[in-house]
């Protein structure tokens, strides 16, 4: 469903700054499939997100979204296949406007129009889907009022109403605390099954991406340098990803902090 | 007289309805307004010489706004430069347009033909003429105001409202925010032109000079009028910016009739609005360091307070 063909980023080009973001990279993303995305500070991932986000140009290369080339389409024309979530709480919902406004707007994806979308019925099934994350009181109130993990199960919610074709996950509960990640994290899980739905995400916990998902992908420097499945996937340990990426960058660490520069 | 006050601060009160779009609602500063409030009054006035009619000069005066805005979001969203500079070439650019409309004459006058204010006193005989412009203005203005608050109600508007706070948002739900920039400012400089149209019938004649100093007039308005109540209905916030106008006008007014006594003359108004902009700005500022010194006073106590239990 997504088929990324030797993309490669350069930004600044031509000057003192000039920084390969990514290299050659090639990826194929299968319908249904839940892929983990590891790898260190700087080593490509939030790039290769916003390459398929749309939030950069690629300098070359091509991103087919189900069938369709979409290299040189804009951000808010992918968005209508792409539901992506920040690492921030605030970039997913708009702060000074009620928790109803913000599920009214991501009710339906495009253009809006002169109509009324905020009608009894609506609310109701907003309501309704509210209860999941305990929402269904302050329908009214400014989501700039609500908690960190809140705006982030709201922002969930919000972009899993239009079922998007790909969830792009870029570390969403890197900003929670313990608890509320764990909550943001199940509600993750739990829409993912229930939707059915294709997704990547971006997680420094390597025990979690061995857990989670039917793939494993490793980035470092620009490259994808492990992508396992399956089978394979399960039988991993975080000592064998740490000995794995030792034997491939032929670097040596002392224990997976190398991997993790947090 | 007092008639008068209110009647001014209503016409004004459109205007500042269409700053408070692009200044509060679009959070993007946009100083277009000086340019298109004199291109409304230029249009309808040109349009009312040449025997249009009163509704379609007014509805012409507020396209030709529409068509500022649109040349400024245009400019913002294709050379990808700031709003304010966006702004700052149109409203150059309008000096030399609205001296073309006007015939290449810095004012022409309405003296023989017949306005909106002309035709008030006719339709509301039964009151003096003063109050017969007063109710007139009135309902123009709750009109607008009406149709202003329905549209921010609708999804469109909802989605305006939502791009001044997070452009993420917008583009997250698949809308382009070049396009809701079009329409706002579209919208805002409508109504700017549109005040504008109805300040020359008021006055009896368009200038190519109408709008000088007129976006910080209209951000004194709304800042006044963000002192009287804090709400975020809409039919509140535009509210408040109509009264916020009226109280500009009533102050300016005071300014012109005592301000002899302390030695000012009309000369100083930008002066002081000016002014009166930097101590609303900076009121607001010391009243939330002053809460934030209440909470903090409130905390201490707190913990002075479970200090004192747990010694006991």
């Amino acid at each position: 469903m997504l088929e990324i063909s030797h993309v490669t980023k350069v930004f600044f080009p031509g000057t003192v700054n000039e920084k390969l973001a990514l290299e050659d990279i090639n990826l194929t993303v299968n319908d249904g499939d839940v892929i983990c995305v590891i790898g260190s500070n700087g080593s490509g991932k939030s790039t290769l997100f916003n390459m398929i986000a749309g939030t950069f140009p690629v300098t070359s290369g091509t991103i087919k979204l189900q069938g369709k080339d979409i290299t040189n389409s804009p951000e808010y024309k992918r968005a209508f296949m792409i539901g992506r979530i920040f690492q921030d709480p605030t970039k997913g919902t708009s702060a000074n406007m009620s928790v109803q406004d913000n599920m009214n707007l991501a009710s339906f994806k495009g253009m809006k129009g002169l109509k009324f979308g905020l009608t009894k019925e609506r609310k109701a099934q907003f309501r309704e889907m509210l209860k999941q994350i305990g929402l269904e009181d302050r329908m009214e109130d400014n989501v700039g009022l609500l908690s960190g993990g809140q705006r982030q199960a709201l922002t969930l919610l919000m972009t899993t109403l239009s079922r998007p074709s790909l969830m792009l996950l870029d570390e969403h509960t890197a900003a929670l605390d313990p608890r509320n990640a764990e909550i943001v994290m199940d509600l993750t899980k739990e829409y993912i099954e229930r939707f059915n739905l294709t997704a990547m995400m971006v997680t420094h916990n390597m025990q979690f991406a061995i857990d989670y998902g039917n793939r494993l992908i490793m980035m470092d420097e620009g490259h994808i340098i492990l992508d396992v499945s399956g089978e394979e996937k399960k039988s991993l340990t975080v000592q064998g990803l740490v000995d794995e990426f030792r034997k491939i960058r032929k670097k040596d660490f002392d224990s997976d902090e190398g991997l993790l520069t947090k | 007289m007092i008639e008068g006050i209110f009647v001014e601060g209503l016409i004004f009160s459109i205007m500042v309805l269409g700053i408070l779009i692009s200044y509060r609602i679009l959070d993007l500063a946009d100083l277009t307004c000086d340019g298109s409030v004199a291109t409304g009054a230029a249009v309808a006035t040109m349009c009312i010489v040449g025997g249009m009619g009163i509704p379609a000069s007014l509805i012409l005066a507020f396209l030709s706004g529409v068509v500022c805005g649109i040349v400024t979001a245009t400019i913002h969203n294709k050379l990808h430069i700031p709003g304010l500079l966006a702004g700052i070439l149109t409203m150059t650019m309008l000096y030399s347009v609205n001296l073309r409309i006007l015939g290449n004459k810095a004012n022409v006058s309405l003296v023989r033909v017949d306005t909106l204010y002309r035709l008030f006193p006719e339709f509301f005989s039964f009151v003096p003429a003063a109050f017969a412009s007063l109710i007139g203005s009135l309902i123009v203005v709750l009109i607008v105001k009406g149709l202003m608050d329905l549209f921010f109600r609708t999804d469109l508007g909802l989605a305006l409202g939502a791009l001044g706070g997070n452009e993420q948002v917008i583009i997250s739900q698949g809308m382009n925010p070049a396009t809701l920039k079009l329409i706002g400012l579209g919208l805002s400089n409508g109504l700017i032109a549109l005040s504008g149209g109805l300040l020359a019938q008021y006055q009896g004649f368009a200038d190519a000079n109408l709008g000088q100093g007129m976006v910080v007039q209209g951000l004194a308005a709304i800042m006044i009028g963000e002192f009287l109540f804090s709400s975020n209905r809409i039919t509140l916030i535009t509210l408040r910016a109509v009264l916020g106008a009226i109280i500009y006008k009533g102050l300016m007014f005071l300014g012109r009739k005592y301000g002899y006594l302390i030695g000012i003359t009309p000369n100083d108004f930008k002066l002081l609005t000016g002014i009166l902009v930097i101590i609303s700005l900076a009121v607001a500022q010391t009243r939330a360091m002053a809460s934030a010194k209440g909470a903090k006073k409130k905390a201490l106590e707190r913990t002075k307070g479970f200090a004192e239990g747990n010694n006991a």
